[in-house]
């Protein structure tokens, strides 16, 4: 990178003017024009035009450095000695990973050598542009997604979630109450760049909790001088609505260079199949920018971004009692359908997440860098509820988490060496309104926490390198919390946690429990590459992670979902042990990763359901955190062949076992074997024409616990015991979707591309075991989507 | 020497924000007054010279006590009782009366009393500003012969009344959600 800068640097300032004219013709391998090279010879820039041919003036008498870059193919990057008017033509050779939807790591810029990271590119997330980022992280096999209704998803990486799966923007942890099952990351996918998974909890520099896996999201930075902007307008029949996402961006080699970019989206009720889903309305409306200034040996960055959105939740979830649970899951039909609208009622959720952010690189000497960065977040959470004789804008719930985050890194490459190092440390307030009328699910808290890490890699040959890392991190935290005594009774915490107690209240007690953590993390592993095309990555992990506010402290009632979640303060932290093996080929027509897991988490924390508790409303179900050692072992398996030069298949399949040990049983909430095969066609000379058809199947899940539990309901007006079945999963389902576009190009600077997809072809009717509204309602019916973007 | 600048400024920022972080750490020292909390609900049954009170009280809330039911005695057969349904929540002194609130949001709510046919019959006797019953006062009508069983009342929010059978009583079609349900045990001699 430096190196780069550097070169750039010294081309900005070392030219002197001359009367030379430069002219040719680029050309692909097939001898086709290329158009819209970017082709930059001394101090001139130019672009090609439609029959691929440029020219530049005033090129002075001197030996001058040429770069040539075209998107999808190899950059052409030399020095050419100009004397007099020269006629050069330049042939220019596709990229080989281009072929791939989803790129495995280049050598030089990794998070972790001994895994085989997972990136989705730009293009990639721009189909996903009207929707969320838990949507585009499905493009990468083992990841599957957590749903609470169609709108709120989240990421899931070999059975893991929330809380074990951080993500960082832009080097920033994302904290965003990311506990909750129903909390979606706050983030517009718009933003996103460039996006990275590493499954497992091997990247140490960020942390040393990330059991299930890291997604990593840079934003869009551009390394040429020049002034570009993209806008992606998106429209859907489900849910008749759009997105917009404008987006500019200034690049320069040595000076000042900005990016910006705002989105916005709405929706009103999504459809299934046979019925509307009443009020599953969204909106978003989301702004970042960073303006970055670049010097000969450092780099100043300040960056700040913000994510807001309103988002309904269905009223067939907002259920009073088990009666209606029962109900619910029987007749598998939903209690509220009203017609289409796009207002957007009580219950709904509206969140704000403000990120702001200044960092600082230092580049000594070649292959040393020094990077300094404060980053401060501020995420408020408001859940309404439908309530008697309160105002409908009075939140139920209404939260404010602010962290701030230090870091400060260190990084230095020597002979077959690279190192890694820094320290963190970061102080978060939670603040629980107290002016809501309804005692607060999570309590205001404080946390500190402070980390410090090193990893190595060591080079033994250009194919074989080995990486050691690893991290000790401290956490303390001090909450406070109102406990009914009756709860503080039914869950036995005195005399154990009376220590706690601060003062009595009557009915409450006021509790301020306090937790220190010390934890070590590590991570070992090799990368060896071998023939042409073949790699292998071996990674063996230890992470540790500490119970959020979530599963320390959850108390009531959840209106929007009728049930009871119960946190335990006797929690103790989990810990994971991770084995990953990659076996990974890149050939010239045939790609294939294969990568088997084994996670051995002690302490695995899940929510369960154990039964009901009777109040003044009914019987609600009640749902519970509880501790096992898990097992989860897995498969995933990615391939990409290309047929000809017009056609190719991908295959992902993801497999996982999740095995109780301790009780000998099923865990909870473990995703389904699931197969995705996509067959595409493209032909370039058609305007670049894409067709794919892609299979979406997914399993019945056959491994799981038994919680049902019985209750008593009415039926023709007399109590008779029932069995609520909350356990069993829902069927298996098959989706098909369709995918297309052209490239038109609409004058001299602008391409503009037309999509034009269909999800879910057969409007297929079905429900999905890992959506916490399959109890409910059945998942989106079809839904048919243009989408224009134009390049400028 | 550039560099050293940049050192410093952003040296200065960070401190200035760490300072007002410390600064602004907020602390509540009282429980959330918890609203439209429904503790107690109380129906009570005018006839025959008696007066049947039904009680079901909950004063934990969502936690984890179960309520207590209380009825101050038997039903008479054959016999029609003026009905008369009150939410109170009991956890504030003077206890607060949501039945106000019912009352007035009257066209978002109803009560509905569930009990097998063999107890009696039951009917509506008010009305909300759409002309459709809430529920709060009803006759209720004994059976002829002596009998046992158990009255489930039910009150629901945004219940759809115009659906099958709503109005007069029928809960199956009524959607909406379930703001209180309690079982009263009956005995008619």
């Amino acid at each position: 990178m430096q190196k780069i800068s550097l070169f750039f640097c010294l081309w900005c300032f070392g030219i002197s003017q001359g009367q030379n004219t430069i002219s040719g013709k680029i050309t692909g391998e097939n001898n086709g024009a290329l158009e819209k090279c970017h082709i930059h010879i001394g101090s001139k820039s130019v672009n090609s035009d439609k029959n691929g041919y440029y020219s530049l003036q005033n090129i002075p008498n001197e030996s001058v450095k040429v770069l040539i870059t075209y998107i999808g193919y190899k950059s052409i990057d030399t020095t050419i000695t100009v004397n007099g008017n020269n006629e050069i033509d330049f042939v220019m050779k596709t990229k080989k990973e281009e072929l791939q939807e989803v790129v495995v790591k280049h050598k030089d810029n990794y998070y972790n050598l001994s895994i085989a990271e997972q990136k989705i590119k730009e293009k990639t997330i721009e189909k996903y542009s009207s929707q969320s980022l838990g949507n585009a992280l499905k493009e990468v096999s083992g990841i599957s997604i957590l749903k609470s209704g169609s709108t709120v998803v989240k990421p899931i990486i070999n059975g893991l979630h929330s809380s074990r799966v951080p993500i960082y923007t832009n080097n920033v942890k994302l904290e965003d109450q990311q506990w909750g099952m129903e909390h979606a990351p706050n983030f517009d996918v718009n933003a996103a760049g460039k996006i990275t998974v590493i499954k497992g909890a091997s990247g140490l520099q960020y942390g040393g909790d990330a059991i299930g896996g890291i997604v990593v999201i840079e934003s869009y930075s551009v390394k040429n001088d020049t002034l570009f902007g993209k806008t992606i307008i998106t429209t859907e029949s489900n849910g008749r609505g759009g997105s917009i996402s404008s987006s500019l961006h200034k690049g320069n080699f040595c000076d000042w260079s900005w990016n910006a970019q705002a989105s916005l989206k709405y929706f009103g009720d999504r459809e299934s199949p046979d019925y509307v889903l009443s009020n599953t309305g969204n909106r978003e409306a989301n702004f970042s920018g960073d303006l970055k200034y670049i010097g000969k040996k450092y780099d100043f960055t300040t960056f700040y971004s913000i994510y807001t959105a309103p988002i309904g939740i269905l009223s067939a979830a907002h259920i009073g009692n088990v009666n209606d649970l029962y109900n619910s899951i029987n007749n598998q039909i939903p209690s509220v359908t009203e017609d289409f609208t796009y207002s957007i009622q009580n219950s709904k959720q509206k969140i704000q997440h403000h990120l702001a952010k200044v960092n600082y690189n230092y580049y000594p000497k070649n292959g040393e860098k020094i990077a300094l960065q404060y980053a401060f977040q501020f995420n408020n959470r408001q859940e309404f509820d439908l309530r008697t004789g309160v105002s409908d804008s009075k939140p139920a719930l209404d939260l404010n988490l602010m962290t701030h985050t230090l870091n400060a890194d260190y990084k230095k490459s020597f002979d077959a060496w690279d190192f890694k190092s820094g320290v963190m440390g970061s102080f978060q307030n939670n603040s629980a309104n107290p002016n809501t009328g309804v005692r607060p699910l999570i309590p205001s808290y404080n946390k500190f926490d402070a980390g410090v890490y090193a990893i190595t890699d060591y080079h033994f040959t250009k194919d074989f390198s080995i990486e050691v890392g690893l991290r000790y991190d401290f956490s303390t935290m001090e909450a406070t919390k109102y406990y009914l005594k009756s709860r503080w009774n039914e869950r036995n915490y005195s005399p154990e946690f009376d220590s706690f107690i601060v003062s009595d209240f009557g009915t409450q007690w006021l509790t301020k429990p306090t937790f220190t953590f010390h934890n070590l993390s590590a991570s070992i592993g090799t990368q060896y590459s071998f023939g042409d095309d073949y790699n292998w990555f071996v990674n063996v992990s230890r992470a540790v992670r500490n119970p959020n506010p979530s599963e320390y402290f959850s108390d009531g009632l959840h209106h929007s979902s009728g049930m009871i979640e119960l946190g335990d303060l006797r929690l103790a932290k989990e810990k994971s042990n991770k084995l990953n093996v990659t076996f990974q080929k890149k050939g010239n027509n045939f790609n294939i990763s294969i990568n088997p897991f084994l996670n051995y988490i002690e302490d695995y924390m899940y929510l369960t359901p154990i039964g009901f508790e009777t109040t003044i409303r009914g019987a609600f179900p009640v749902w519970q955190y509880e501790q096992t050692n898990a097992l989860l072992t897995g498969l995933d398996i990615e391939t990409e062949w290309k047929w000809s030069d017009h056609w190719q298949h991908r295959l992902l399949v993801s497999y996982i076992n999740g095995k109780d040990k301790t009780n000998d049983d099923a865990i909870i909430d473990m995703p389904p074997l699931n197969l995705n095969n996509q067959i595409k066609f493209q032909k370039k000379e058609w305007l670049d024409l894409i067709l794919a058809l892609q299979s979406e199947w997914v399993f019945r899940q056959t491994q799981f616990p038994d919680n049902n539990f019985t209750t008593n309901i009415i039926v023709n007006g007399e109590l008779a015991p029932v069995v609520v079945d909350i356990s069993s999963p829902p069927s298996s389902y098959h989706l098909l979707h369709f995918n297309s576009e052209v490239k038109l190009k609409t004058s001299k600077n602008t391409l503009a591309t037309l999509g034009f997809n269909v999800f879910n072809i057969l409007n297929t009717q079905y429900r999905d075991y890992l959506n916490r509204q399959r109890f409910y309602v059945d998942e989106l019916g079809r839904n048919f989507q243009i989408q224009l973007k134009i390049n400028y | 020497m550039k560099t050293m600048k940049y050192f410093k400024t952003s040296k200065f920022f960070l401190l200035t924000v760490i300072t007002l972080t410390l600064a602004s750490c907020s602390n509540d020292d009282s429980p959330v007054n918890e609203e439209e909390v429904i503790t107690t609900v109380t129906t009570s049954l005018t006839g025959g010279g008696q007066v049947i009170t039904l009680k079901s009280r909950d004063l934990d809330g969502d936690g984890p006590n179960a309520p207590v039911v209380t009825v101050s005695g038997n039903l008479t057969v054959n016999t029609t009782y003026l009905g008369e349904t009150v939410f109170t929540n009991e956890t504030v002194s003077p206890a607060e009366d949501i039945t106000v609130e019912v009352e007035e949001e009257g066209v978002e709510h109803q009560i509905f009393y569930q009990f097998p046919v063999a107890l009696g019959s039951i009917v509506y006797t008010d009305v909300d500003a759409n002309g459709d019953p809430i529920g709060l006062s009803f006759t209720f009508t004994t059976s002829t012969s002596a009998t046992t069983g158990s009255i489930v009342v039910t009150l629901r929010h945004l219940p759809n009344k115009s659906a099958t059978g709503v109005a007069s009583g029928d809960i199956t079609n009524a959607g909406g959600a379930t703001d209180a349900q309690v079982t009263f045990p009956i005995v008619i001699n």
